[in-house]
């Protein structure tokens, strides 16, 4: 759906986005333990973390590195000096009841993103459209334990009693601000696409919504053209891209149906039910909390002079436009280009062609079939270990005739199967899955053929060509499939004559 | 039964009879415990002894400790023995006990930084302080009392209890670190760790007769250091000698990694200059810390000590911190302020106290309304109010102002003086209860101490004399002399603080009509 259907003539949508990343460190913002996500509740734990009386934070300077690169790929500007700030408020999961954050100065101020979107025009023709979207600010923040409410509703209102793993707790947090620069729900799609895609080519988190290591909320408003912000509600509970997306539309309607009908939109917290597909009301923000800032005086400046930034901008690596770009120019298609680096497999792709895979047929692969060869088989690209060497010589093989489509799927499962131990060559050996093109080999099995079904070669001398088909059948089916199709028909067609 | 001389001499002292091999560790343990299970108030039994409810605590007890590490100690003691005799070079202070304040952790036994509210916690840590001790051979004898999470001014804010004077058993210790002091001066550790937020050390040294002294900010790991006021708060000793403190503070301060705030250059030797040697320096009075509100017996003492220093040969100035008179209603708002955000992780859901009810929130609520005690809660209220919006600008920003006039004006001061003097304490020692119904009287104590302690720079407490309450007419009490140096130069006013004490020539040793007897009669004899 585009912009211009979603709301009625002379209404406009109005986003913005926080979006929270979970950084990848070792190690937690303020303590030695471990990030990892998924352990045995409350055992990546220390007194740091858990907020023991007398424990002290220390910073974690890979945190802060991480998050400097991620403002300089989102072209924000390195604070020279900035502190950590105490946002006070009770929670179980929050151990020390203040989330240590920051506040009147970001690490990172004044960036922005720049995000394709497919547009439509009216004759249905496809084009792509850059939108760019700013950024207010990054800041540093530590994470949250987790609360679990153990009881009929799974959640906190009603539950016996609540639980609470503190693996989570101080995990280094990044939140990113937009400007309200967003006016549908294709752009924002867009942009934590984008962003999701940045973040995990600078490998500082893996980003997964799923997990909870990328979380977006979603600030909408709607007003009349012209006018001035409406007030704006916050959506939380955005667990995938497409929530994302439906939520907002569903929300932009909700509001100027609301206010077509003479209601007014409150500023409030609404959570987003996906099996629904609507928003409710959690909470209703009366006044602003107040969360009491002040300078945490546990911590000291955190300093990035020039040489500091510097030094981060010359590791930044390609950003996902760039790669899109390059791959496009080389000759892949936009759509797997945009695939293969949103996977985040195009180091697979530039080993490949590096080998000498075709730049286009090495992306087929990558983009198509291989995929779902690997989500068959349960296994990462990477623990698959299918290399781009792999991928070239496989393309090869396709493209010298030894493999016909069809075998190379095979042979890739086997690749998979064999955990990369062997080549594809190896193993299309191996399992006897080389096309007989033999001339030899395959003359002898066709005059076979024809000796045996002299009524169909009868029929084909009788003019009905097409019976030939029935003759490749049965040439397929005693090489159990790996006859060289090509050969085949030319070795028929000239031994009937 | 135990030697007395061996509690009450000075920890130098005890530590050269043991290297010499005149007396083991665990005699000397022995002879501590012996009298803190004669005179402290302790019910002396099992490995961890705890020092009794206030309801059952004798006239003359002193109560000092909250808990009593008796078996720990026995076992760390009979272990330096053993490595003693088995040749092992063993740390210059090795078997010297220590008295340690409840707001610094220590594996094994309870810190309760003087609260209902973390009454039972055992912490699963070790402060770098304590560590630091353990490293050196420095055995601790037990936890001391305290005002509740060190909020007050002379320990009568613990919920176990009141420290008594040992000076005279009817008057407060001072705080908040008072149970070190009364620790130390009544004979029961020969030093002790305390903490200082805005005279914690100072003033309970003054009022006991005692060296104590607050280091350069982030001298001392705040590791293990149960947070009042983050940006303030420094651990320190307690010691009968400037030389005993010298040492004990040498014995603790280091660059620590794990606390963000540690300072990370070299610290400089502080045992070196203990010459008894002022000539030619020039120490500066400062005007704004004497006058109103100063008892006339203090008066009497801190001038009878600006002459001491005059005829040692240091020039006397007198000079201005013209905002000091500031420094007192800042602290009250920076401190709270800090306090309130630190205090709010004591919520009854990790650990300590739980009350229970139907919602974490209430849960939360009635956990604090049953913890805390009446001055923290007062605290948490100035706290909160001055951090909220509206608020935050008029009262925290506002004092963070005048905390940095604060330090200029010591910056400017020490442009033109090695040291600043002025008396620790407006006040000797004064009656249990008797300002217990006036916070605002009560706050009145720190107000010689806190400009140090907004701007960082280490300052000190030693004995300077005696002088009469004005409560009680003939009495004598011990009256300190404050003595303020530049940042990161605590072995300045070290030198100053011996030559002056070397010159005084003050015993430290507590008498009079109500103070605790010393003497082999008292000691006692006691089934262990
Ligand atoms: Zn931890």
């Amino acid at each position: 759906m585009s912009a211009d259907t979603l709301l009625p003539q002379g209404w406009e949508l109005v986003v913005g986005l926080e979006v929270h990343v979970e950084l990848q460190t070792n190690t937690k913002m303020w303590c030695g333990c471990s990030t990892e996500f998924g352990d045995e509740p409350n055992t990546n734990v220390c007194e740091v973390c858990t907020g023991q009386p007398g424990s002290l934070p220390v910073v974690n300077a890979q945190a802060i590195e991480d998050a400097i690169l991620l403002g300089l790929a989102l072209n924000g500007g390195v604070a020279e000096v900035c502190r950590f700030h105490r946002k006070n408020y009770f929670y179980p999961d929050l151990a020390k009841n203040y989330q240590i954050s920051q506040y009147d100065v970001p690490l990172i101020h004044d960036g922005h993103l720049d995000v394709d979107v497919v547009v439509s025009d009216d004759a249905g023709e496809e084009s792509i459209d850059r939108r760019r979207v700013r950024i207010e600010r990054l800041h540093m923040e530590e994470d949250t334990g987790k609360s679990l409410h153990v009881g009929d509703t799974g959640r906190l209102h009603g539950a016996d009693r609540s639980l609470i793993d503190y693996n989570r707790c101080g995990i280094p947090l990044l939140e990113i601000v937009s400007r309200p620069d967003i006016h549908d729900p294709e752009t924002a799609q867009a942009y934590l696409r984008e962003l999701q895609a940045i973040v995990q080519a600078l490998g500082v988190s893996d980003a997964r919504m799923e997990e909870g290591s990328i979380r977006c909320d979603a600030n909408v408003s709607v007003r009349e053209v012209g006018d001035e912000l409406g007030t704006r509600t916050e959506i939380k509970n955005l667990n995938s891209v497409r929530s994302l997306g439906r939520a907002i539309r569903y929300e932009a309607q909700r509001q100027v149906a609301v206010i077509e009908d003479g209601g007014t939109i409150r500023m409030e917290t609404r959570h987003w039910d996906e099996s629904a597909g609507r928003t409710e009301t959690l909470r209703v923000k009366e006044s602003v909390t107040d969360y009491r800032y002040f300078p945490d005086p546990d911590l000291v400046e955190i300093t990035s002079p020039a040489d500091r930034v510097e030094a981060a901008r010359a590791r930044l690596p390609e950003l996902p436009a760039a790669a899109r770009s390059r791959l496009a120019q080389a000759g892949v298609v936009r759509e797997q280009a945009a695939a293969i680096v949103g996977a985040g497999t195009l180091g697979w792709y530039d080993d490949a062609v590096r080998a000498g895979g075709d730049p286009q047929l090495v992306a087929n692969w990558l983009a198509g079939d291989l995929v779902g060869q690997l989500a068959a088989a349960e296994v990462t690209l990477e623990e698959s270990g299918v290399t781009g060497a792999h991928l070239a010589e496989l393309v090869g093989l396709v493209a010298d005739g030894t493999l016909s489509t069809k075998l190379a799927r095979q042979v890739l499962d086997g690749l998979i199967e064999e955990r990369g131990a062997k080549t594809p060559a190896e193993v299309a050996k191996d399992r006897g899955l080389e096309q007989v093109s033999d001339e030899g080999e395959l003359r002898t099995i066709v005059e076979r053929v024809i000796a045996a079904n002299a009524d169909t070669v009868e029929d084909i001398r009788g003019g009905n060509a097409k019976a030939i088909g029935a003759l490749v059948g049965q040439v397929m089916k005693e090489t159990r499939g790996q006859a060289d199709p090509r050969k085949t028909n030319e070795l028929l067609r000239e031994l009937i004559g | 039964m135990s030697d007395p001389s061996l509690t009450s001499t000075t920890a130098l002292e005890l530590a050269r009879r043991m290297r010499a091999g005149e007396v083991s560790a665990r005699e000397v343990v022995d002879a501590h415990l012996d009298r803190i299970a004669a005179t402290d108030g302790v019910v002396a039994d099992g490995p961890v002894w705890h020092g009794r409810d206030a309801a059952e605590l004798g006239p003359d007890d002193v109560h000092a400790y909250l808990a009593v590490t008796a078996d720990a100690a026995r076992e760390h003691a009979d272990d330096i023995d053993r490595r003693r005799a088995a040749g092992e070079e063993l740390g210059p202070y090795a078997g010297v006990p220590l008295a340690l304040k409840d707001v610094l952790t220590m594996r094994g036994a309870p810190t309760t930084c003087g609260s209902r509210m973390l009454e039972g916690w055992v912490p699963p840590y070790d402060a770098t302080v304590t560590t630091s001790l353990r490293v050196a051979d420095v055995v601790v004898l037990g936890k001391t009392n305290m005002d509740e999470f060190a909020m007050g001014s002379s320990t009568e804010n613990s919920a176990y209890g009141d420290t008594r004077n040992p000076w005279d058993l009817d008057r407060v210790p001072g705080g908040s670190s008072g149970g070190s002091a009364a620790a130390v001066a009544g004979l029961l550790a020969p030093w002790a760790i305390g903490t200082d937020t805005g005279g914690s050390i100072r003033q309970p040294a003054a009022l006991t007769g005692l060296v104590g002294a607050k280091p350069t900010y982030g001298t001392v790991s705040r590791r293990g250091l149960v947070a009042f006021a983050s940006s303030l708060d420094q651990a320190g000793p307690f010691a009968r000698t400037v030389e005993d403190a010298a040492a004990l503070q040498s014995l603790i301060q280091h660059h620590d990694e794990r606390d963000s705030t540690s300072i990370r250059d070299t610290v400089p030797d502080l045992m070196g200059g203990l010459v008894g040697d002022v000539a030619g320096m020039r120490i500066g009075v400062v005007r704004e810390l004497q006058g109103e509100g100063y008892e006339p017996g203090v008066e009497a003492v801190f001038a009878a000590s600006l002459e001491r220093l005059a005829s040692l040969g240091a020039e006397i100035v007198e000079v201005s911190l013209p905002h000091a008179p500031s420094g007192l209603p800042a602290y009250y708002l920076i401190a709270p302020s800090e306090a309130s955000s630190n205090l709010a992780r004591f919520d009854g859901v990790r650990y300590g106290l739980r009350v229970d009810a139907p919602t974490a929130e209430e849960m939360n609520a009635a956990t604090r309304a049953a913890g805390f005690g009446p001055e923290v809660k007062r605290r948490i209220m100035i706290g909160t109010h001055a951090l909220s919006s509206g608020y935050y600008d008029a009262y925290y920003l506002q004092a963070s102002k005048v905390r940095t006039l604060i330090a200029q004006d010591f910056r400017t001061a020490f442009g033109e003086v090695d040291a600043l003097v002025s008396p620790t304490s407006p006040t000797v020692a004064f009656g249990l209860g008797s300002k217990a119904d006036d916070p605002l009287a009560m706050y009145l104590n720190d107000v010689a101490t806190v400009p140090a302690s907004l701007a960082g720079n280490p300052a000190l407490s030693v004995p300077a004399g005696l002088a009469e309450a004005p409560d009680a007419p003939g009495s004598q009490l011990p009256v300190g002399l404050q003595i303020m140096a530049p940042l990161k130069r605590d072995d300045v006013m070290y030198r100053v603080a011996h030559a002056f004490e070397q010159a005084t020539g003050f015993d430290w040793r507590p008498r009079g009509p109500r103070a605790v007897g010393h003497g082999a009669d008292t000691t006692g004899e006691v089934a262990r």
